[in-house]
């Protein structure tokens, strides 16, 4: 195990390496003169030279990239052009932002989705199997800006049961230590902040929850079906089990494997689904940071930004992948 | 004994010569009989209705409407559905039916052309990946690990980003994070077929390489690429609505569905018919395409069968 994990975690290596490459590109990638596109037509040439001068676009690409790889091995990604701020000093609110959000649309997505999928299995071909299958079709297919905006307008603005955008209401602002505001304001203990931020989580972790609450029902659905009908399951209903025992205890333990690596593989379209949810919800996570990015045209924090999300990714990978052997001991690398 | 062989019926039927002649079998290709798997399934069926539904009307747009999509009304703007404009007017006085089937046209055609150069692109180094393996395999592999180690729509973020936003750089984007989509799946096809010993007979028959990949090898690819390539298709015109909400995709005037939202969500209190209608038509296109591919894969991957 110990040993698995360690080459597990070298393997990463390359992959880190690589999206760090991508991601330094993609400055070299702008087509004409960077400095000149960043800075827009009206620029000075002293400006142009200046911006150039400080991205350390005159030297040869790889070493560039070498300069670019040793700062950030020191921690440094870099400084954002329209804030002139470190970005790895102002980056963690964001990141504290999205990961909240992420956790939670999350735990909605792995919640909602095995029960339905459980149930479905369990009551295979009924109105309920049908139903829910039908709805993880639709789930898949829905654009999550829409559904967004769909969410705002029925639940915010018609009913005014929850608030449509922001994480907490901004005149009363929560004091910050781990900008993780469930946790800061429990901190704090200011109950009534702390349920202001769970029902401004409520519409994004649903809008942003919902494509992985759909793939993780129809996975678990399939996996539950293949164990629901193996003989031990046939066994321990004839010993006279409960049917909740059945399947929780011993028939969702052998289906979960499938299951994990959708939630795993799912992540991802989390945290790209974070960019359209940040920006619907005016919720201030990384994905928005980046989005704002790209208008500013402040390549340094686009490059960082999206850097930083890949990395969460194949972080959160790993860790599924590490999961497995704990989850299943048969599983053996 | 003997009694019982006289009073058994012959399995040949009677003495008339005609009907000892050798009976016609028909062969039933593994296509023939996924297409009656195919025709089957009901989902798969809705799913082709819609897609077919969808193309016929983006191929006769501008006879099933009398608007022009660009023509602004400022005196009818926001206007609900009626029997004048069947899905209302936008916010200035477009007329949001006629946008929506020329949007069809848009949609499809990013999907068909960003899946297109996806598929080609990640056949070819799926192809050389998988056939002749070594150093080509390792690179390729890399680099495909390496793609799919960013959420997608990020990366798709980041080539609009370098390339500048208009519809062609999205789907020049979407089809280059679907490269190594299709490039893994073919790559992996390739590898288990190439052992096979058909393959290996076709080579001590000395066929050459490429006769082997284009009449061996990729035929017997197929079906999974086929299904891969339908459910790509929704999610292709999903990632290029995404990048047009975000004002990355398709610059106005054209109409965008995605585009169509993000400039409307504003008016979305005072006019929800604005948001409502391009968001059900991305809906639909996407369900058609995972209805079919969810289909396809059911009628030609027997072990996905459940």
């Amino acid at each position: 195990m110990v040993s698995y994990t360690i080459r597990r975690i070298l393997m990463l290596i390359p992959v880190l390496i690589g999206m760090s490459l991508i991601t330094y590109s993609i400055i070299h990638l702008i087509p004409g003169n960077p400095a000149q596109v960043i800075l827009g037509e009206q620029a000075s040439p002293q400006a142009i030279a200046d911006l150039e001068e400080q991205l350390g676009l005159n030297e040869p690409f790889f070493v560039q990239y070498g300069n670019y790889m040793m700062d950030l091995l020191r921690g440094d990604l870099g400084t954002s052009l329209r804030t002139k701020s470190a970005i790895s000093e102002e980056v963690w609110p964001y990141l504290a932002a999205t990961m909240e959000l992420t956790f939670f649309a999350m735990l909605f997505a792995i919640i909602v989705g095995v029960n339905a999928g459980i149930i479905s299995a369990w009551k295979q071909n009924s109105l309920f199997d049908y139903t829910s299958m039908i709805i993880a079709l639709v789930g898949v297919s829905m654009p999550i800006f829409w559904l967004g905006l769909m969410q705002q307008w029925v639940f915010a603005q018609e009913l005014g049961w929850l608030p449509a955008t922001g994480r907490g209401n901004p005149r009363d602002p929560v004091e910050t230590t781990t900008y993780f505001y469930i946790i800061d304001t429990v901190l704090n203990g200011r109950w009534d902040q702390t349920w202001t931020s769970i029902r401004h989580l409520v519409l994004p972790s649903i809008a942003l929850g919902t494509i992985p609450m759909a793939i993780i029902a129809r996975m678990t659905r399939s996996s539950m079906l293949e164990v629901l009908r193996s003989d031990y399951i046939r066994t321990i209903e004839a010993k006279g089990s409960s049917m909740v025992s059945v399947i929780y205890r011993h028939g969702f333990k052998n289906a979960v494997i499938p299951v994990l690596t959708v939630v795993g593989l799912q992540t991802g379209t989390l945290l790209g689904g974070a960019i359209l949810t940040e920006t619907i919800f005016s919720w201030p996570g990384i994905g928005r940071y980046v989005f704002d990015a790209i208008g500013n045209r402040d390549y340094p924090v686009i490059q960082s930004g999206i850097l930083i999300i890949a990395t969460m990714f194949v972080i959160i990978n790993l860790i599924v992948d590490l999961l497995y052997t704990y989850i299943d001991p048969r599983i053996k690398y | 004994m003997s009694t019982v062989t006289k009073t058994t019926k012959s399995p040949l039927p009677g003495p008339n010569k005609q009907e000892f002649e050798p009976q016609k079998v028909e062969s039933i290709s593994p296509w023939r009989e996924a297409f009656w798997q195919l025709r089957k399934n009901k989902l798969a069926i809705v799913g082709f209705v819609i897609i077919f539904t969808f193309i016929f009307v983006a191929i006769l747009a501008p006879f099933l409407t009398t608007f022009e999509y660009n023509t602004m009304r400022a005196v009818d703007r926001l206007q609900g559905p009626s029997s004048t404009y069947w899905f209302g007017t936008d916010y200035s006085g477009r007329d949001i039916f006629t946008r929506i089937i020329y949007g069809a046209r848009v949609s499809l055609m990013v999907g068909f052309f960003a899946v297109t150069g996806a598929l080609i692109f990640g056949t070819l180094l799926g192809i050389l990946a998988g056939y002749y393996g070594k150093w080509a395999d390792m690179l390729i592999s890399r680099v495909f690990d390496i793609m799919l180690a960013f959420p997608s729509i990020l990366l798709a973020i980041a080539i609009v980003a370098i390339l500048g936003p208009s519809l062609q750089n999205a789907m020049i984007a979407i089809a280059i994070i679907n490269i190594p989509i299709f490039g893994r799946l073919v790559r992996s096809k390739v590898i288990s077929i190439r052992q096979e010993e058909y393959i290996m007979a076709a080579k001590a028959q000395g066929m050459k390489n490429g006769r082997i990949l284009f009449h061996h090898v990729l035929p017997n690819s197929l079906a999974p690429i086929i299904v891969q390539a339908t459910l790509s298709f929704g999610t292709a015109i999903l990632e290029a609505a995404a990048l047009g909400f975000l004002g990355l995709g398709a610059q106005p005037p054209t109409p965008e569905w995605g585009r169509m939202l993000s400039d409307s969500r504003q008016y979305i209190q005072t006019a929800p018919w604005t948001v409502l209608f391009p968001g059900i038509s991305i809906m639909l296109v996407v369900l058609g395409f995972n209805m079919i591919g969810d289909g396809l894969r059911d009628a030609l991957d027997p072990k996905m069968k459940n």
